[in-house]
């Protein structure tokens, strides 16, 4: 029974370089999330995810569906509204999220107008839904060599970046190492999200960011431990939504990000941590307490 | 200007402020200070609300940058010790109070070295000074209020810095908490540290702060605690 539920990832190549694809980016992109939950920073991550697509679409506008075109286009996009964002919440009256979202909307009609001058409707779908399940050996590459310099370089950040979540003001005294540690942690997250559209499409990527680190809170409360616990739910996220994918036939992407959300769903519900079974097993303690007039 | 005497060695200025005028934009909120704080003074800056009293340590500290005039300062920026009234910190981010603490360590561990077990054990002296040995491995956020400004205190004293400024130190205090933390003010101040704090309870300052400032936009005084007062009194502004 359990070798025939997994028997597709033992017979079909396309399978099996799916599955390497999403632990790739599982353990690139789901720490991260942690980090932008933290800073309460997720709209960021979704804002973010849609800048890319103008990039990506002006280099399929001039190179046609070229891997390294797509991926410099959107990188290129995504660190200049990350950069622009930055620029008006500094200057501006406007918050941080409010100037992302702007930018978001403007760049995402502007990548689907992109596209939509010379690919057909295919070529679109490409892009917002991703190809999981025809990953070729260079997307496959890009994908694992992102998940790698992500994670090397999180942690070289790691120390200022985690003071600067909860303590900006006493970095600030010491000098600008936090500010370096928060401009390359958008680096990373930008050059995750491009990662990832190839195989989960611009509008998707993001859910390995922010879901599973969204599920790992409710079981875990380190940073540390949330950032391990947020990997180990999107690697059982990627497998079930690749099988459910298989043996129901329905899309890949759309799978994955819906089994990652009922992770999600069920940790917020049954998690030992804030859930709301944790929340309704206090209230019950408590009024027990107050039927028996029991002090703890 | 007074010439040394050869006797009395002076203690040389840790800051020193030449005409120095403080605000944002156009709005002048400290006009025209003049003074130094030689090194092991214990001042308290005292003055009505709006006085100008934390615009004139942010000056200090090299956070904002005088309209007018120059302040200089002996150390760099990092080598002072700040406690900011209103803490930015965030409560509720998962962080070990000892981790806190250890924060305090950064002129020595920036962003990569590892606590060397020196440092390691000053970081746990500091949490002893302030009595939270048994929260020493508890989150930030299941502190009560007074065990969080012991805590933000302990990493001053892991900072271990020659110029401590304090804003507001003891606002939403419980009474133990000060005692405590005024001990640890004293044994700054006996180590000869430079202590610059803003209170607004002049019977506290009375009884132990040995130099006051006090401002309201401008310095009405500035010298030893007692003729201060009274000096501000001749002058008979209300604060």
């Amino acid at each position: 029974m359990i070798g025939e539920i997994w028997s597709p990832f033992a017979e079909y190549g396309f399978m099996r370089r799916a599955l390497a694809g999403c632990l790739a980016l599982s353990a690139g992109a789901a720490p991260l999330g942690t980090i932008l939950l933290l800073r309460r920073m997720s709209l960021v991550g979704d804002a973010m995810s849609h800048a890319i697509l103008p990039g990506a679409a002006l280099g399929y506008l001039i190179f046609g569906l070229s891997l390294p075109a797509m991926s410099i286009g959107g990188l290129l996009a995504g660190l200049l509204v990350a950069l622009l964002s930055g620029v008006v919440t500094r200057h501006t009256a406007l918050r941080e999220d409010a100037s992302f979202a702007g930018f978001y909307l403007i760049s995402l009609a502007l990548g689907v107008l992109l596209i939509s001058l010379r690919g057909s409707n295919v070529d679109l779908l490409h892009v917002l839904f991703g190809s999981v399940l025809a990953l070729d050996d260079p997307t496959l590459l890009l994908t694992a060599s992102i998940a790698t310099v992500s994670l090397l370089a999180l942690a070289l950040i790691y120390r200022p970046l985690i003071v600067e979540c909860f303590d900006p003001g006493f970095l600030r005294m010491q000098g600008r190492q936090g500010e370096l540690a928060h401009a390359v942690f958008m680096a990373l997250l930008v050059l995750n999200l491009v990662g990832g559209f190839h195989s989960l499409g611009t509008l998707m990527s993001v859910a390995f960011v922010v879901l599973p680190a969204a599920a790992a809170r409710f079981w875990v409360r380190g940073v540390g431990p949330q950032m391990a616990m947020a990997v180990v739910v999107a690697v059982l996220g990627s497998v079930i939504g690749l099988l459910v994918s298989f043996h129901v036939g329905i899309a890949a992407s759309a799978a994955i990000t819906l089994s990652l959300g009922s992770l999600y769903a069920l940790s917020l519900s049954v998690g030992p941590l804030g859930s709301v079974l944790a929340h309704r097993r206090q209230a019950a303690k408590h009024i027990v307490r107050l039927k028996t007039g029991v002090s703890p | 200007m007074t010439a040394l005497t050869p006797t009395l060695q002076a203690q040389p200025a840790d800051l020193v402020l030449n005409h120095v005028s403080l605000g944002y934009g156009e709005t002048v909120i400290v006009r025209d200070v003049h003074g130094e704080f030689t090194a092991g003074t214990m001042t308290a800056i005292v003055g009505p609300n709006g006085a100008g009293k934390s615009t004139l340590l942010k000056g200090l500290l090299g956070l904002l940058r005088p309209l007018r005039g120059t302040i200089e300062s002996r150390y760099p920026r990092s080598a002072l010790g700040y406690l900011a009234q209103a803490s930015e910190v965030e409560t509720q981010f998962p962080v070990h109070v000892e981790d806190f603490v250890a924060v305090g360590l950064w002129t020595r561990i920036g962003g990569l070295r590892a606590v060397a077990r020196t440092l390691a054990r000053r970081v746990d002296e500091a949490i002893v000074a302030v009595g939270l040995q048994d929260q020493a491995s508890h989150w930030i956020g299941e502190l009560s209020g007074g065990q969080f400004q012991r805590m933000r205190f302990a990493r001053l004293l892991a900072q271990d810095p020659s110029v401590i400024l304090l804003d507001e130190p003891f606002s939403g205090v419980d009474e133990p908490t000060v005692l405590t933390l005024l001990q640890l003010i004293h044994a700054w101040h006996a180590q000869g540290r430079t202590v610059i704090a803003v209170l607004h309870d002049r019977q506290l300052v009375r009884t132990h702060f040995p130099q006051t400032l006090v401002l309201a936009e401008r310095v009405l005084a500035w010298g030893d605690t007692r003729s201060a007062f009274d000096a501000q009194e001749l002058v008979g502004a209300r604060a």
